[in-house]
């Protein structure tokens, strides 16, 4: 199939880029941003998306740098990392240093589909696009970023666990689009665990879970993805893991609180996603 | 890849020649029916039914685009599609190249849009109104069989499209049994998805007068039969040509609607009008292979001899049949070759052919055989199982040997040659039983479980005349020709009208030249795929291409050599009898003459010839078939080591190995190419493909995020030993070996997984094993044996 017929438009900079969201949101309500073009593509080729205009956001300078302390001291306090929404899969992958640190992005970036995809998809595309079994929703979640949105009101911060309603469904308003991803650089105690369980490389997981715990802040978090909606905490367990170590870490607990948080799954899922939860957070005693 | 020394030096049969066409792939310089754009050329869009079933109440045009609008209405002349045959019961199913009356799949054409861009049409097509009242939907073939209120085909009087009943010895085989061993397996629906779908484009040529349909396909030879019938023209009047097709794997041997709507529109108003599928249509529309349900009783002997074999088999058809092959091939296949390379002495099975509303049934490599073995290579381990022996000795002790060869099968089928137990001797011991075998009683670190399996088949190749013909087709394969022209400069240029489109006959076509005249591969041209350039052939499928091309190529180089010999003894002024061709040349008693010197003789000098030169010059078209065409068998073993983990539901093959032969190779890198990539689609049918319906018929995978597809890392390594039985009845020996891979990676894969979870009374028997139906099997065996402890 071979997409409605659409207006295609490409600013620029991050202002023309609100500006026209903002008049078209206004006007017909049917403007959409495109980044990578990797979801909104074959959403378009197959009609399901049939915006009146595409507002290409991938060539904008300020939503294609990834920051840090050490790149660019005076926009990135210390202890935080900042990638703009237009960065890539591909781009977050081969960054250099580990920006959070411990090179969890790093990891959860190659683990994206194949190449060629994560050459165009881009972080705030994934996050905007909000499939209930994408990478970053879950692993942003984990870590405790924040999502920086812009909109024609201004600047405004939402945490990664709030920024995701429910399956392809966020807080961000039509004319809004995501700035930046802002998060916490790891302390060197630090440990992560990260798990998909796909049926083929570059597939879409049946179940995913990420698993970030940082003693030197206090942060302990397990995470289930690929549940038909956004991601889940599970904080008891993350709690309990953080105060008793790996005794806390059974198949039945992990059941227990997967059951206790989230219903309506058969014998088969609760089976996939306790095994990505034990496999992702048996990682953080193993390395 | 394994076993590269296998392999005979020079050009001739049995070198690994590298493929002439992989430069222009390589380079992405092919030319399919997508690249090309002709002066006006429109672009058309089918609007497919919503709906599985229902009455066709109305299609409105939209306003303003009347004229760019199609319905069957329009089309008068125009035949609807329908092939005949004499198997017994077979009934009927029209299909009209736009739905008329009845809508029986979703993705049916009902209508038809044209622009100048594909998005233009699919703007227009989406406006066309469609009003249908739904029907009772089939989705399930058992029940629909059993249903006679409910009838896709109002004539039928239920929706059975043929049962095929046969029976040879089983009362008395049965008799002797000691051992009863039941199993159900099934085959999930599936899609083939070829790199490159169906794609059509006609036009009409002034100059020659001709509709020519450039169109993806393996048979074009008979799309042109068919679009002149079905259109009501002279074939004359219609040239097919088949450009650069990117895999066919049977879902391009038919005649589609779509292609006679594209050509239509090109008669009627002599413009260039184009149709490429997409890849929703494909797995929407193209749904329709695999689907078959067994259920089988072995009677066996304490040793695990099967004695006799009762088979029921339903083949879900979907709701059309085809032209020219007919819905008939699939279970014509299933019935006879059901017992594959065992030697059984008794045999009763009846196959149901049902119709559902999803798309008509199509052979896909390896043409129902896939099934077979996956039952039967099942049926095989349960029987080892139930008289606790090795599935290996189990399967010895039933194979066909070689001592029996040629070989008349429980079905009739003749199997010409072969070492059936050597070859699953030979996959035993590279694959290293042993060491596997130690590493499965030792458990792995990860917790994962390791299996073994194994699955043997055999394959008719290359069947013709008798078996075609015995089936009652409107179209029965008989001698294949091909034109061997000796150009001016002495190269040659073969024509042949079979199809190439990634068996590689561009080389292995030349080899067989190479192989009678000497004339260097690099200077002989293979020209296919053009009605207007070649011989009639009813074209590529059914591994017939190498086999039937192959020896029409041999024959008429064959015949052109005392030509060129008796050019060139009076050339060096001798006599006939004192010559011999030889490297390309003809050498007599005082020198010798060139094949160049010769053709430029007959050509271009022709004051060198001698007088009672023969007068057909130095081009020949000569028919082939072999003298006995039942089939040359070719066959194979494969042998497979899987890790299966319990908790994800996931399955990893660890090593495959695998066994073949196809009589006397013509190119060992080429038969090793055609084996992996059957088996990368045999993985596929095992662990990954599959095209679900929702109860109202709806497909449920309709794109590849739905559809999953094996990639590059979902294949393991693969290694590919080779043996090499010369058929007898064909020319050189050769088999046709094209389906082969496909046929039993199901079977050897679920045979590993069950032999992996045997202990825990664990088995696994439909098809594709995702994480859930593996997990589900674990889960019913838990509670079916709540004493023994699942890991
Ligand atoms: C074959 C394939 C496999 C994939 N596998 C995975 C996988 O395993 N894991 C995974 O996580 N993802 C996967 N993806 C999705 C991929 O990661 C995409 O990159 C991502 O979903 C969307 O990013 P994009 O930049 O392409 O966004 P686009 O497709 O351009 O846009 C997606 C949506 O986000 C909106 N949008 C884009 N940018 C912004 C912004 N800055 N502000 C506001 N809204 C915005 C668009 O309007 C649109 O609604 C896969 C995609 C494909 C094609």
């Amino acid at each position: 199939m071979k997409a409605a017929r659409f207006a295609y438009e490409r600013p620029a900079d991050l202002s023309s880029a609100v500006r026209a969201l903002g008049e078209y949101a206004a006007a017909s309500g049917d403007a959409k941003p495109m980044a990578g073009g990797q979801s909104l593509g074959p959403m378009l080729n197959l009609r399901l998306a049939r915006p009146g205009r595409v507002i290409d956001l991938s060539r904008i300078a300020a939503l294609r740098c990834i920051e840090s302390a050490a790149t660019s001291a005076s926009v990135v306090p210390d202890g935080r990392w900042r990638i703009g929404a237009a960065v890539t899969h591909a781009e977050i992958e081969d960054s250099p240093a580990p920006l959070d640190g411990r090179g969890f992005l790093r990891h959860v970036a190659s683990g994206i589909a194949y190449r060629a995809v994560r050459n165009r998809g881009t972080i705030g595309g994934s996050l905007a696009h909000a499939d209930p079994a994408a990478d970053w929703p879950l692993a942003l979640n984990a870590l405790g970023a924040q999502v920086c949105i812009l909109g024609p009101g201004g600047r405004r911060d939402v945490s990664a666990a709030d920024f995701m309603r429910a399956g392809f469904s966020t807080v961000l308003a039509d004319d809004e689009i995501i700035e930046a991803i802002d998060g916490p650089v790891l302390s060197a105690e630090a440990r992560w665990g990260y798990w998909k369980i796909c049926r083929k490389t570059g597939e879409f997981p049946e179940a995913s879970a990420a698993a970030v715990f940082d003693p030197v802040r206090g942060h302990a978090r397990i995470v289930a993805g690929a549940l038909g909606t956004a991601p889940v905490a599970l904080e008891g367990l993350a709690e309990a893991v953080a105060r008793l170590g790996s005794v806390a870490l059974t198949t039945h607990a992990v059941d227990q609180a997967l059951v206790d948080a989230v219903s309506g799954l058969d014998a088969v899922e609760r089976k996939l996603h306790v095994t990505a939860l034990l496999r992702a957070t048996r990682q953080v005693f193993e390395s | 890849m394994s076993d590269e020394l296998h392999g005979k030096p020079g050009e001739g049969i049995g070198a690994r020649v590298p493929r002439k066409e992989d430069a222009r792939h390589m380079q992405g310089r092919g030319a399919f029916v997508a690249d090309m754009q002709f002066p006006g050329q429109r672009e058309v869009a089918f609007l497919r039914s919503p709906v599985a079933h229902g009455q066709l109440r109305s299609v409105v045009k939209p306003v303003g685009f009347e004229s760019s609008v199609f319905v069957r209405a329009d089309m008068a002349g125009v035949l609807p599609i329908a092939a005949p045959s004499t198997l017994p019961t077979f009934k009927l199913a029209v299909q009209h190249p736009l739905a008329e009356g009845k809508v029986r799949f979703v993705g049916e054409p009902v209508a038809m849009a044209i622009a100048r861009t594909r998005a233009d049409a699919e703007d227009i097509a989406e406006t066309i109104e469609l009003q249908i009242d739904e029907l009772p939907v089939h989705v399930d073939a058992h029940k629909a069989r059993l249903d006679r209120t409910n009838l896709l085909h109002a004539d039928w009087g239920d929706n059975v499209f043929l049962t095929l009943n046969y029976e040879n010895g089983f009362d008395a085989a049965m008799k002797d049994a000691t051992v009863v061993v039941r199993r159900e397996v099934s085959l999930a629906r599936q899609a083939m998805v070829p790199m490159e779908g169906r794609a059509t484009l006609a036009l009409w040529d002034d100059r020659a007068g001709q509709l020519v349909v450039y169109t993806s396909t393996q048979v074009p030879h008979v799309i042109r039969v068919g679009i002149a019938h079905f259109l009501g023209i002279d074939e004359g009047l219609v040239r097919v040509i088949s450009p650069d097709v990117g895999g066919g794997f049977g879902y391009k041997c038919v005649l589609w609607p779509e292609d006679l709507c594209v050509a239509w529109l090109a008669l009627r108003d002599r413009r260039p009008y184009r149709w490429i599928e997409d890849r929703r249509e494909h797995l929407v529309a193209g749904a329709n292979c695999r689907q078959h349900a067994y259920a089988l009783t072995g009677y066996a002997d304490q040793r695990g001899r099967l004695l006799a074999l009762d088979a029921e088999i339903t083949i879900d058809g979907g709701a059309y049949s085809n032209w020219p092959f007919t819905i008939g091939l699939e279970p014509g296949q299933a019935t006879g070759n059901l017992p594959g390379p065992y030697d059984i002495r008794g045999y009763r099975v009846k196959t149901h052919c049902v119709a559902t509303n999803k798309p008509g049934f199509l052979p896909y490599r390896g043409v129902a055989r896939t099934g077979v073995c996956f039952a039967m290579e099942q049926l095989m381990d349960a029987i080892a199982r139930a008289v606790d022996r090795d599935p290996f000795d189990v399967r010895m002790e039933n194979l066909v040997t070689a001592a029996a060869m040629p070989y008349n099968s429980i079905a009739r089928k003749h199997y010409d040659s072969g070492d059936y137990p050597r070859a699953l001797t030979m996959a035993r011991d590279k694959i290293g039983i042993e060491a596997w075998r130690e590493r499965q009683r030792r458990g792995e670190p990860d917790g994962r479980r390791i299996g073994i399996g194994f699955a043997s088949y055999c394959e008719q190749s290359a069947h013709g005349t008798s078996v075609f013909a015995s089936w009652g087709l409107p179209l029965v394969p008989g001698y294949d020709s091909a034109t061997v022209r000796t150009t001016p400069d002495g190269g040659l240029e073969v024509r042949v009208g079979v199809h190439s489109h990634g068996q590689g006959m561009e080389t292995t076509l030349a080899q067989v030249a190479h192989e009678v005249t000497g004339v260097p591969v690099a200077r002989i041209h293979v020209v296919h795929g053009d009605t207007g350039l070649t011989p009639f052939s009813t074209g590529t499928y059914a591994s017939r291409s190498i086999v039937m091309a192959g020896g029409a190529v041999a024959r008429a180089c064959e015949s052109l050599i005392p030509r060129y010999r008796h050019i060139g003894a009076h050339m060096l002024g001798c006599t006939t009898d004192e010559t011999r061709f030889e490297g390309g040349e003809v050498r007599g008693p005082s020198g010798s003459v060139s094949l160049r010197e010769i053709a430029a003789a007959w050509y271009l000098r022709p004051e060198r010839l001698p007088a009672d030169v023969d007068r057909n010059g130095l081009e020949a078209t000569l028919g082939y078939k072999p003298d006995v065409d039942t089939g040359a068998f070719s066959y194979a073993s494969h042998a497979v080591v899987v890790a299966v983990d319990m908790e994800s539901g996931g399955v990893e093959v660890l090593d495959y190995v695998i066994v073949e032969d196809c009589g006397t190779l013509v190119n060992p890198m080429v038969v090793e190419g055609q084996t992996l990539g059957g088996v990368v689609q045999g993985i596929g049918t095992a662990l990954y493909e599959e095209s679900p319906y929702d109860e109202n018929g709806q497909p449920l995978a309709s794109t590849l995020a739905d559809y999953t597809l094996p990639g590059a890392t979902e294949v393991p390594p693969i290694r590919i030993y080779h043996l090499e039985t010369p058929s007898p009845y064909t020319k050189f020996g050769i088999k046709g070996m094209g389906e082969g891979g496909a046929i039993a990676p199901p079977a050897v894969i679920f045979n590993a997984v069950n032999d992996a979870l045997a202990d825990l009374g664990v088995e696994v028997n439909e098809t594709p094993l995702d994480p859930r139906r593996l997990l589900e099997a674990i889960e019913r065996a838990r509670v079916a044996a709540p004493a023994r402890k699942v890991a």
